[in-house]
């Protein structure tokens, strides 16, 4: 398969402004410098703890949230400094898929009139957009019947359907998944999962997707990149990561997964990390891992670690990769 | 296909089975037939009969006398008509200005943001009697000049609650959405955060009717509102004070029509949120 790059990042910032008592002024780095290329028809996935900058990465990238360093480019067009309205053709074609169900959808507004939205934006008459809405329904396993039906009246994972159905209403190339499935229970996580991999299969979709349940991801993703701190540690194919993680944070992430097998569980050695992670608006010098990190020197303090192709396709940002293997 | 509209369907359940929310229907129509019609009723509501004064109750005056002997029960009706044109259009009044800066302001924030609600804080920083005291002698005397006057000054709290309403509206994900896939803000603005905070808007505006009703009685007090021998409401209330312990009915009277009133007014306002937020139905059905 021939490579064509979608959406790609280059050094890509977003800071958020804090402002303080007696007009301070601090910055939370949610993004800090993230480059990063997702190519046509995989999904990337992306995980991280929770406050590690993945939804705002993935709402930057997408030019929800403005840019403040950095460039992007979406099919090879810089998108960074865009105005709004000269972005429309860019989001005609991408999509997002939230994370909370519950508030992705518009509690007064009925089913149709949901997936009628980004129709109506797309300019198409009132009988296409129901006989749209209807097929769409059937493609995420919902009926026309609940057209009329109100969110609330929905559980968790058909709303998700929902939302996934409204993502989908606008023959879209780009998908960001926000966490699709952390809102849900396991079995409709399965489901969900399953049912995003069809649609990507049958439309050809380009999906980014970030969750926290490593398996998931796994499961789903053809590359994977592991962020922390607002930064990308590890960028790799999805069966290189997890058989051969390099990062030590990615090693700590990934012993974190529960074995199944007992007696491979007790062979198995967890690396716990101390400490907490570091607030985004006192970011550590040097390495951003240098508080956390078992195999951390005082060089690690010296200089933030670039993301090094090490094999094919498998990059790092540590100083010490190499020797650590 | 038979496309049912559901949101009517919900209004009509909630109507069949909230027997409150009839009652409140009923007597708000009741109670404005009653205002329209009752300038054809004989009864002069200004015809002085001082031999008769400060009578209890009867069949020839239903509700009694007043200090003039005038009859109070047709008084208390021809009050009616001034109190809810009163509350009602001053309630619009500062409902309008009220919400559209609020949201305005919450939407846009930044720069805008801060011009508006300093605005607000100017506006509510001086005595609204002193302001209304000056801008009503600008105004010709009458109703009209009354509504504006009360519309004018209390719209600050409306704005204020609006925004911040319409600031936890604008985190959630479907605004974003909307705003992500390039729904004009105006567009964005109605569909999505107006319905969001409409439930606050309906407590703000029908708690506002009430005290529109009120404020307007103390400005006839101080000689600023309807004049004598035009009666509304607030200024029966108001004046009753002096007799209370002759004739407590003449308290008792205006003092129960607008309890009803603004009761009514509240419970028909539910009624309507049930048609915007169609989660809400009469109690007893879910949750």
């Amino acid at each position: 398969m021939n490579k064509e790059i979608l959406i790609s990042a280059t050094d890509l910032k977003k800071y958020f402004p804090v402002h303080k008592f007696m007009g301070g002024k601090q910055y939370v780095k949610a993004v800090d410098g993230v480059s990063l290329e997702i190519n046509k028809g995989e999904t990337f996935g992306l995980v991280g703890e929770s406050g590690c900058g993945k939804s705002t990465l993935e709402r930057t990238l997408i030019r929800m949230y403005d840019i403040t360093d950095g460039k992007v480019t979406y099919k090879g067009k810089d998108i960074t400094n865009e105005k709004a309205k000269n972005l429309q053709w860019m989001k005609d074609e991408v999509q997002i898929i939230f994370q909370d169900p519950y508030s992705a959808l518009n509690p007064f507004w009925n089913v149709r009139e949901i997936i009628n939205e980004p129709l109506k934006k797309a300019g198409m008459s009132a009988a296409e957009a129901e006989e749209r809405t209807e097929y769409l329904l059937n493609k995420v396993g919902m009926s026309k019947a609940d057209m009329d039906k109100f969110p609330y009246e929905f559980s968790g994972g058909q709303r998700q359907r929902i939302g996934i159905a409204r993502a989908l209403s606008v023959n879209p190339e780009f998908i960001v998944c926000d966490e699709p499935i952390a809102a849900l229970d396991v079995s409709i996580q399965a489901q969900v999962v399953n049912m995003l991999e069809d649609l990507q299969n049958e439309f050809g979709l380009t999906y980014l997707f970030a969750a926290h349940d490593l398996s998931m991801v796994r499961y789903i993703s053809t590359r994977i990149g592991v962020m922390y701190l607002g930064t990308l540690v590890e960028v790799a194919e999805s069966n290189e990561l997890y058989t051969n993680p390099m990062h030590p944070y990615t090693k700590a992430l990934l012993s974190a997964i529960p074995i199944v097998d007992p007696l491979k569980a007790r062979e198995h050695k967890r690396i716990q990390l101390k400490g907490e992670l570091p607030s985004p608006m006192n970011i550590p010098e040097g390495c951003r891992f240098v508080t956390r990190c078992p195999y951390a020197t005082e060089a690690c303090k010296n200089g933030v670690p670039k993301l090094q192709e090490i094999s094919k396709g498998h990059s790092v940002a540590c100083h010490r990769a190499k020797e650590i293997l | 296909m038979k496309k049912k509209n559901r949101r009517l369907e919900n209004v009509k359940y909630e109507f069949k089975h909230n027997k409150l929310a009839i009652f409140a229907a009923i007597y708000l129509i009741a109670i404005i037939l009653v205002s329209i019609f009752v300038v054809f009723s004989s009864v002069d509501p200004d015809a002085l009969d001082v031999a008769h004064k400060l009578q209890s109750p009867s069949s020839a005056h239903w509700f009694g006398t007043d200090e003039l002997g005038r009859d109070y029960f047709i008084r208390v009706l021809y009050g009616g008509r001034v109190s809810l044109v009163v509350g009602v259009l001053a309630m619009l009044t500062s409902i309008i200005i009220g919400v559209t800066v609020g949201m305005v302001a919450g939407y846009f924030g930044g720069i805008v943001d801060n011009i508006l609600m300093r605005i607000v804080d100017v506006f509510s920083s001086i005595p609204w009697i002193i302001m209304v005291t000056v801008v009503g002698l600008l105004f010709k005397k009458g109703l009209a000049s009354i509504i504006i006057v009360i519309g004018l000054f209390s719209w600050m709290e409306i704005a204020r609650l609006v925004r911040s309403e319409v600031l936890s509206a604008k985190e959630r994900e479907y605004v974003q959405y909307a705003d992500f896939i390039g729904i004009p803000s105006g567009k964005v603005i109605m569909s999505h955060v107006f319905p969001t905070v409409f439930p606050t808007i309906i407590t703000a505006a029908t708690a506002q009717i009430a005290s529109a009703i009120m404020v307007e009685s103390s400005l006839s007090f101080l000689g600023l509102g309807v004049a004598a021998p035009m009666s509304s409401w607030g200024s029966l209330l108001q004046s009753s004070q002096q007799y209370l312990q002759k004739a407590p009915y003449m308290a008792v009277l205006p003092g129960i029509l607008i309890i009803l009133t603004v009761y009514s007014f509240n419970k028909l306002g539910d009624v309507l949120r049930v048609f915007v937020e169609p989660r809400i139905t009469a109690g007893d059905k879910d949750e």
